[in-house]
């Protein structure tokens, strides 16, 4: 009988320990801070307003959809994982940017798309356009206009 | 090219716009007219009219399997969209309960619960708080919401048996009375 | 009374636009100029019977006529009386009734000026202003009408209308819900009405524009004639822009000043076209076209965001009417597309005229981001039937280089002269300003700056502002010494003989300041946010900020005000207090909070309340921003304003030569 209660008085005390040990380990997660929470919030977007980051919003929607993020965070969920996760939930539209897949793939293609035929467009102009002779450089004080510019070089011209 | 021909003449050979390039700003312009008179003609409110075939659906419950509208045909279907954060929904979730006490018994009438933009914890919240006892699950990726033009909460679409869409109510009902009132006319076809 | 006043004024004017755009397309069919005459003198007194409206509608506002629907929605008893006149614009009737006013008041200042000399440009430029006009007044009487009023009908209903339906009472509310609390700040007084200027300014070049090509006139005479409206739209547009931003910096709490809203980017595409250099037709069409396409898009209820009006029913009116116009001008490109010639042979890439090529094609890149930009959700939508968002990182990703091309190239130009450039000449010019500029570059980089993206920034910022500077420093000094005059008055005088070149310089240098302020902020700004008991502090980059007290009491316009102290220290001394403040509404149960700023020229320290938890003297959450060099971003602004000014004001040799024109 001694030895069967030691035997249990000993296993009560290191369950004890165990467990004191679990829970110092567990006590030692830190709640993650508003910082931390607004860090992730500000790359989401409130699916109910339009345009307004969700580290901003002032709704109660927002506000729990926050708490939510602090929530995954202690959970110890990385900032990629939370936003499939909000993904999921309410739909693309919570991303800042459309996901780089299918048809959203347009969306950078189309103004580099423009802006390369405006460049070749302008170099065609460039290129086909006739040379006048160059103009000799002189001192000149600014005048107002082009045109009087323009206006006083006919002149000097024509007195040659 | 062009300095050959005195000024004055040049109108007899007039420069025309290139093909092409009448042909692009046309379909700019035309493109973009389009994108405009779709974003008017398909603006979200009033998507489903009564009359109309009510959007299928698959619900994926807090508790419980999926359940999907056409699953459903042949019932009276009650979808109710809510929020947690929606003050106007508790006093209605109240009496949507009542209502579901009153008519789920014999299975001709189903309640549905779609929670709108809300987190898991804070629906689960609310539910327990106002004794929810019919399904309830969360919009994922907000289609139904989408697919029924639900712009705020709270929105109940009353679909007949038929799977058409028989009454909508845009935001709370007004009373006990009104809910009771409508499933009993649709009761009655 | 007063209501069938300012409505019967305003069915007459429209009445009276319909017969001006019959009269002068008769008066240009037959030839007769007295039908020409009597459209003028319809348009002048459009704007007298449209003041009437607006005057009617202000005094209903100000004495308290809640039974007009407009009335009761912007106008509450405790609203001071500044903000109950300025409630004109606040609401969607109200607005397009003032743009009405302004469009009215440009078109009547037109109609005096002498038209002898351009008699066939007259009949279409009225036919242009007042088809415009007639658009937006017939949205006022048929679709968004200020002056409906509240009646029950015999059944119990209730309606509105502006006259008594049969049978029907009178509804008269004690009171009325009052403008949006965001909306009740001195910024908001000058920002609409500065935006609508512009919009509404643009019109007058764009009716000359048409009229010219119409009756077909081969020269650019009227880019001179309506140069100085083009001007002068372009300087409200700025201002209006610029209000914006500081009201969003200083009244929103978010820490920013511009958020790539769809509707503040609807009113930034038509800054840009008109921010283009070497007016052509295309890019007048297509400056109006994006004064239409932006108030359609604010209005119609297609863009929601904190500006947008209540969805109404504007969206089908506004869109055939974009319609109607867009092909009307495309035709008439088409039609007269000889007589556009560019004039001015391009000499050489680096020459004046080939970098306000490069600048239009910068600008026009974007033009095609931002209205891309705001059109590709609607495009997704219909293809995937997906709704996305597509947010700041995009505009800045996409937009962001070109604005730093657009800086780059506006180093350049003062130094190049009309025509020819070599390599040569350019770096002859260059090397001075660009050492000055590499020297403020390592300062930069020496006091910590290590970026890749804020150093060129601020080299390219540099580079602007050096090359101004240079440019005027010359130009003194030669005016000095030819004309032998004493060093401060050719330092006066320089700019004083080409007001509108020196405006122009004054301009670029208002962009480089801005464009610091924008690095800095952009780039460098740091954000923290604790909830804070009583003495507790918070701490941001060296600065500390304790809370002190709250302080919560009610104001006389209607509200409950909670306003928190802080004391700010840096680095241990004791710096200031800030004292940002919560305003709960209590007519429309909303609450506004407003931050708290301190600025210096180095970097500003700004603290909102956040509202997620309740605000109590125990306890209160704060969120503090540390935007670096952000007050630049306003002095810039402000020397922009004054170069425009500038460079729009009359100056003594363009008047005598106008003077000897016409003599």
């Amino acid at each position: 009988m001694k030895h069967l209660s030691r035997f249990t008085f000993a296993s009560m005390l290191a369950m004890i320990a165990l467990l004191a040990g679990v829970g110092r380990a567990a006590a030692q997660q830190p709640t993650p801070s508003d910082n931390d929470v607004n860090q992730v919030a500000s790359q989401i977007y409130c699916p109910l307003c339009q345009n307004v980051r969700l580290d901003v919003c002032p709704t109660a929607a927002c506000a729990q959809m926050r708490e939510l993020i602090r929530e995954k965070l202690a959970a110890g969920w990385s900032t990629k994982q939370i936003e499939d996760y909000f993904v999921q939930q309410y739909g693309p539209a919570v991303l800042a940017e459309p996901p780089a897949e299918g048809w959203n793939l347009l969306v950078y293609i189309v103004p580099l798309v423009a802006l390369v035929a405006g460049a070749f467009f302008v170099a065609q102009v460039f290129r086909h356009s006739p040379k006048t002779q160059s103009k000799p450089a002189r001192p000149t004080l600014p005048s107002e206009d082009p045109y009087l510019n323009r206006l006083e070089d006919e002149l000097q011209h024509r007195q040659h | 090219m062009s300095d050959q021909i005195p000024p004055t003449l040049s109108r007899a050979t007039p420069k025309r716009q290139p093909l092409w390039l009448t042909l692009l700003m046309g379909g700019i312009l035309l493109g973009i007219l389009a994108l405009l008179a779709y974003s008017i003609t398909h603006r979200q409110r009033a998507v489903v009219q009564a009359g109309d075939t009510a959007p299928d659906f698959t619900l994926q419950p807090f508790d419980g399997s999926p359940v999907s509208l056409s699953g459903l045909s042949g019932k009276i279907v009650v979808v109710n969209f809510w929020a947690s954060w929606c003050q106007p929904c508790q006093q209605e979730t109240a009496w949507l309960e009542q209502a579901w006490k009153q008519y789920g018994s014999d299975g001709q009438v189903v309640f549905l619960g779609v929670d709108y933009m809300d987190t898991e914890t804070a629906a689960k919240a609310f539910i327990k708080q106002y004794g929810m006892t019919y399904l309830n699950g969360p919009d994922l990726e907000s289609k139904i919401s989408h697919d029924y033009g639900v712009m705020a909460v709270p929105e109940t679409y009353i679909i007949g048996r038929d799977g058409k869409l028989a009454y909508a109510q845009i935001g709370p009902f007004a009373s006990l009375d009104q809910i009771t009132g409508v499933i009993d006319a649709l009761l009655k076809q | 009374m007063i209501t069938n006043i300012g409505f019967g004024s305003l069915a007459i004017a429209f009445v009276l636009t319909l017969y001006s755009v019959g009269a002068a397309l008769y008066g240009v069919r037959s030839k007769a100029g007295a039908w020409v005459d009597s459209a003028r003198y319809a348009v002048m007194s459009v704007f007298f019977l449209i003041t009437l409206a607006v005057a009617a509608l202000i005094v209903l506002m100000l004495t308290g006529h809640y039974e007009v629907a407009y009335v009761y929605e912007v106008i509450n008893s405790g609203m001071p009386l500044y903000l109950k006149v300025t409630a004109l614009w606040g609401g969607q009737e109200g607005s397009i009734l003032f743009w009405c006013w302004l469009m009215s008041g440009a078109a009547f200042i037109v109609m005096l000026r002498n038209w002898k000399e351009d008699r066939a440009l007259l009949p279409w430029v009225i036919v242009v202003t007042m088809v415009t006009l007639t658009f937006f007044l017939g949205l006022t009487i048929f679709a968004v009408n200020a002056f409906y009023r509240f009646w029950t009908m015999p059944n119990g209903a209730e309606v509105t209308s502006v006259f008594q339906p049969a049978g029907a009472t009178p509804i008269f509310p004690y009171n009325g819900v009052g403008l949006n609390p965001l909306l009740r700040h001195p910024a908001m007084i000058i920002h609409p009405p500065a935006l609508y200027l512009g919009f509404v300014l643009f019109t007058i070049p764009f009716a000359f524009t048409i009229a010219s090509l119409i009756s077909g006139q081969k020269d650019d005479h009227w880019i001179a004639l309506t140069h100085r409206w083009t001007l002068t739209a372009w300087l409200f547009l700025s201002a209006g822009l610029l209000l914006g931003m500081w009201w969003a910096y200083g009244v929103l709490g978010w820490g920013g000043y511009w958020g790539w809203d769809p509707v503040e980017i609807a009113a930034l595409m038509p800054w840009l076209s008109g921010t283009a250099r070497r007016w052509t037709a295309f890019l007048i069409m297509l400056t109006y076209t994006l004064v239409i396409l932006g108030t359609f898009l604010t209005r119609s209820g297609l863009l929601s965001s904190v500006h947008a009006f209540a969805e109404g029913n504007l969206g089908v009116p506004f869109f055939i009417f974009l319609s109607l116009a867009l092909i009307g001008m495309f035709g008439l490109l088409l039609y007269r597309w000889n007589d556009l010639e560019g004039h001015g042979a391009l000499t050489s890439l680096l020459s004046r005229e080939s970098i306000f090529i490069l600048n239009n094609l910068l600008i026009m890149g974007i033009l095609v981001v931002c209205l891309w930009g705001v059109l590709f959700p609607i495009f997704s939508e219909w293809i995937t039937g997906q709704r996305i968002t597509v947010g700041p990182p995009f505009y800045e990703h996409a937009a962001g280089p070109l604005f730093v091309g657009l800086l780059l190239l506006m180093g350049i130009v003062p130094l190049t002269a009309w025509g020819r450039s070599t390599i040569k000449t350019l770096g002859a010019a260059i090397w001075k300003p660009l050492t000055a500029a590499l020297v403020l570059l390592v300062i930069a980089f020496v006091l910590g700056i290590r970026e890749w993206a804020a150093l060129l920034g601020i080299g390219v910022a540099a580079l602007a502002g050096c090359v101004t500077l240079y440019d005027y420093g010359r130009s003194v000094w030669l005016r000095h010494r030819s004309r032998g005059e004493n060093i401060f008055q050719s330092l006066w005088r320089t700019p004083g003989v080409s007001r509108r070149r020196y405006g122009g310089y004054i301009i670029h240098v208002g962009f480089s300041l801005m464009a610091l302020g924008v690095i800095g902020i952009n780039m460098f700004q740091t954000q923290t946010q604790a909830t804070l008991a009583q003495n507790q502090s918070i701490q941001l980059d060296g600065y500390t900020l304790t809370y002190r007290t709250l302080e919560v009491w009610d104001t006389t316009g209607g509200s409950n005000l909670a306003q928190a102290v802080l004391n700010v220290s840096y680095d241990g001394t004791l710096v200031g207090q800030l004292f940002p403040t919560r305003n709960y509404y209590y007519s429309i149960q909303q609450s506004v909070t407003l931050p708290a700023i301190r600025s210096t020229l180095k970097d500003d320290l700004y603290v909102v309340l956040a509202d997620w938890q309740d605000i109590t003297t125990q306890s209160a959450t704060f969120k503090v921003y540390h935007n670096p060099l952000v007050a630049w971003l306003w002095i810039g602004g402000g020397v922009l304003i004054l170069g425009t000014l500038m460079a729009a004001w009359p100056s003594e040799e363009k008047r005598r030569r106008n003077r000897q024109v016409l003599s």
